[in-house]
């Protein structure tokens, strides 16, 4: 066993700079580095901040809303538990503050009405063609899931979010574009609407880009992520269980194959 | 292992059951008393672990298809109603989704240990026949599952693997183009495939049951190999499967529940890839199309050929050369424990498969490329090559007499170990 192991050892040994010269050979393909950040909801035991995940609403709601939608969430998702956890007069109000399009109606018309919980967020733009026609023909694309919708997830939306940078020199931007450092190739359609100030915080955070990103990076993971604290609490239990369960299992074993010493011992008697 | 039944009916319904069919005989015979080489190592525990992700995947599956909706404009939304609005949906996704993974990871272990171990040779080969086919059933059935949550990487997952039958073109001109739209329910991957996908998805499955069922019948008629690889000589070479493999095979299958629990509940998508969170969308192609991490030695051996039929060739050759190991290994001796040359080259080969699985990983240029092709060659070459010809040059290290002799060593093989202790050192030498 042992020289078999130092077999693959020195099998590897020989692969090893082999694939290090083919990864640098294709490097320059990979999008930018992403630098992780810290969250709250990191495994094993993370879990959402709740007033960070209410800011990040408040930023998405002011800022990002204006074009991108979040089809699959409904604002009954903002109060349920392991979310942004809004009381339930808190999610009537979020829900009636917009018109949602319902019917038809008994004369066969649509119709517009205050929003309730049970709706599904509202979508800035009615269809694919009417959000191109708007942004100047780029797509915002859908946020619901966007946080694992990309490589780096959260980290990379903040990188994102903070990454507006002024145009190298000898860089050709496109009309219409920015210059962004996390994006992949660097040009990006959406403009940096977010900047120090834009959105009021209530709760005594500082109202900086930085805050800002960090906190609507959470609510895009609670959105994309909702029964991750479920998640958590249930997988330390089954972990507990399954450790101790294999700790009783291994002893059992040991146990049960004492028997053969026994059963060898007589056969030789 | 063909042996004396020893099953006594005891009671009277038993005695009426027996005469009619005797199902406890059956159990009683071949999983209570079967006897199992006593020398079994942890890479033996993986047919169990095999046998409870099957087990997981359809009880799992069963339950996810009824909230699933295989249509082009529902599939993708009905899997995040499930992630989202279904009592432990969540858990259920993520355990079939892992559980694929882990389904791999287990039978490529498994197929490993049959390869180190010699288990392919007489009289194992229909065992091993139907390893492979099984092999060939649970990569047909991960890949209609992978596309069944609609998004990027599941459409153009499925459009690239769809498309290497339109290579036969090169063969008959018009033939595969024609098998492509046939398989696709139309002109291009769309609803019909999605919903022949998923019909597929939930009735392989059981068809790899029923294989697993062969699987099982064709161990139990020559019994198992071992480490050592030598044939069960007396009795005291065996012990009852039961106790002493449940409770063993219980152990690895808690271990790696706990591997696999790990997976599930603090990093699900990290086995996955982001681009299947964004709806699938026909008209925008991913930058690198990559297919799951379990096969990707298989897509770096299918871009290492220049030429697209020679390609998908080698891809089924690249499996289907596994049916054909128990013919070309000329070796007398099963367990590559005894085998000092063909040792190395094992190992080089378990290397290439991990080196051809990173490959896969890389887009197809430079060195990637060149690289994919020493070792696809490689991969080739071990079996073509490696074992007819190793197995006949190479002097085996001697064998020993028995396989109780191999765990209690020479002398003790005949007599008892003085003391458990002087056992244990034994066996932490061998």
């Amino acid at each position: 066993m042992k020289r078999s192991c130092c077999a693959a050892f020195v099998a590897l040994l020989v692969l090893l700079p082999g694939l290090a010269l083919a990864q640098g050979d294709a490097g320059g393909n990979h999008g930018p580095t992403i630098a992780p950040q810290e969250w709250s909801f990191a495994p094993p035991f993370g879990s959402y901040d709740n007033a960070q995940l209410k800011r990040g609403f408040e930023v998405y709601r002011r800022v990002c809303s204006g074009c991108h939608s979040m089809r699959l969430l409904s604002y009954r998702n903002l109060g349920e538990p392991g979310g942004p956890e809004f009381s339930q007069k808190a999610v009537e109000t979020i829900a009636s503050q917009v018109q949602i399009a319902d019917g038809p109606n008994d004369k066969g018309e649509m119709y517009l009405r205050p929003g309730r919980p049970s709706d599904r967020f509202r979508s800035p733009f009615a269809n694919e063609q009417q959000a191109r026609a708007s942004n100047n023909g780029a797509l915002p694309p859908d946020l619901s899931v966007m946080a694992k919708a990309r490589p780096g997830g959260p980290d990379y939306i903040y990188a994102l979010l903070t990454g507006y940078k002024p145009v190298p020199e000898g860089f050709q931007l496109a009309p219409g574009m920015h210059y962004n450092t996390a994006f992949p190739g660097h040009q990006i359609a959406m403009p940096p609407l977010l900047q120090d100030g834009a959105v009021k915080y209530t709760d005594g955070t500082e109202p900086t880009l930085d805050n800002y990103a960090r906190d609507v990076a959470a609510f895009l993971m609670w959105a994309a992520e909702p029964k991750l604290e479920e998640r958590h609490k249930v997988g330390t239990r089954v972990m507990i269980f399954l450790l101790v369960f294999a700790v009783i299992m291994y002893l059992a074993k040991r146990s049960v194959w004492s028997r053969l010493h026994h059963r060898d011992a007589s056969h030789a008697a | 292992m063909a042996h004396p039944s020893s099953y006594q009916p005891k009671s009277g319904f038993e005695r009426w059951l027996d005469a009619r069919l005797p199902l406890p005989r059956l159990m009683h015979d071949q999983f209570m008393v079967f006897p199992t080489p006593r020398n079994l190592n942890y890479w033996w525990t993986f047919g169990g672990i095999l046998t409870f992700m099957l087990a997981v995947q359809i009880v799992t599956g069963v339950v996810l298809a009824m909230h699933y909706i295989p249509s082009e404009d529902h599939a993708f939304e009905s899997v995040e109603k499930i992630m989202r609005d279904v009592n432990w949906g969540w858990l259920l996704r993520y355990t079939h989704a892992v559980g694929a993974s882990m389904f791999f990871l287990a039978v490529y272990i498994h197929t490993l240990r049959g390869l180190y171990y010699g288990s392919y040779k007489a009289p194992r080969e229909v065992l091993w026949i139907l390893g492979v086919l099984i092999l060939f059933l649970m990569i047909a059935t991960a890949f209609m599952g992978y596309s069944l949550p609609w998004g990027q990487m599941s459409f153009w997952a499925v459009t690239v693997i769809t498309n290497l039958f339109s290579s036969l073109d090169m063969v008959v001109p018009g033939l595969g183009t024609k098998i492509v739209e046939w398989i696709w329910g139309g002109f291009s991957v769309g609803g019909p495939t999605l919903n022949r996908l998923y019909a597929l998805h939930y009735l392989l499955p059981f068809v790899i049951a029923g294989v697993v069922v062969l699987h099982i019948w064709a161990l139990h008629m020559p019994g198992n190999n071992n480490p050592t690889g030598i044939d069960v000589k007396t009795a005291k070479d065996t012990v009852p499967f039961h106790p002493y493999y449940t409770i063993k095979d219980g152990f690895a299958l808690v271990v790696f529940a706990m591997l696999f629990a790990g997976f599930v509940f603090y990093a699900p998508n990290f086995l996955g890839h982001p681009d299947n969170y964004i709806p699938a969308n026909p008209l925008q192609t991913p930058p690198h199309i990559v297919p799951e991490w379990y096969f990707l030695p298989f897509y770096a051996i299918l871009r290492a050929i220049p030429n697209k039929l020679l390609g998908v060739i080698a891809l089924v050759a690249s499996i289907g050369i596994l049916f054909f190991v128990p013919w070309l290994d000329t070796s007398k001796v099963r367990s590559t424990r005894y085998r000092p040359v063909y040792k190395w080259f094992f190992w080089a080969f378990v290397a290439t498969c991990i080196a051809l699985g990173y490959l896969g990983s890389q887009p197809p240029e430079g060195m990637y490329l060149v690289f994919g092709r020493i070792f696809t060659a490689y991969y080739f070459a071990f079996f073509l090559l490696v074992m007819p010809i190793v197995g006949k040059l190479e002097r085996p290290r001697p064998l020993p007499g028995s396989i109780t002799e191999s765990v209690l060593g020479r002398e003790r093989g005949r007599d008892a170990p003085k003391s458990a202790r002087a056992k244990r050192l034994r066996e932490e030498v061998a």
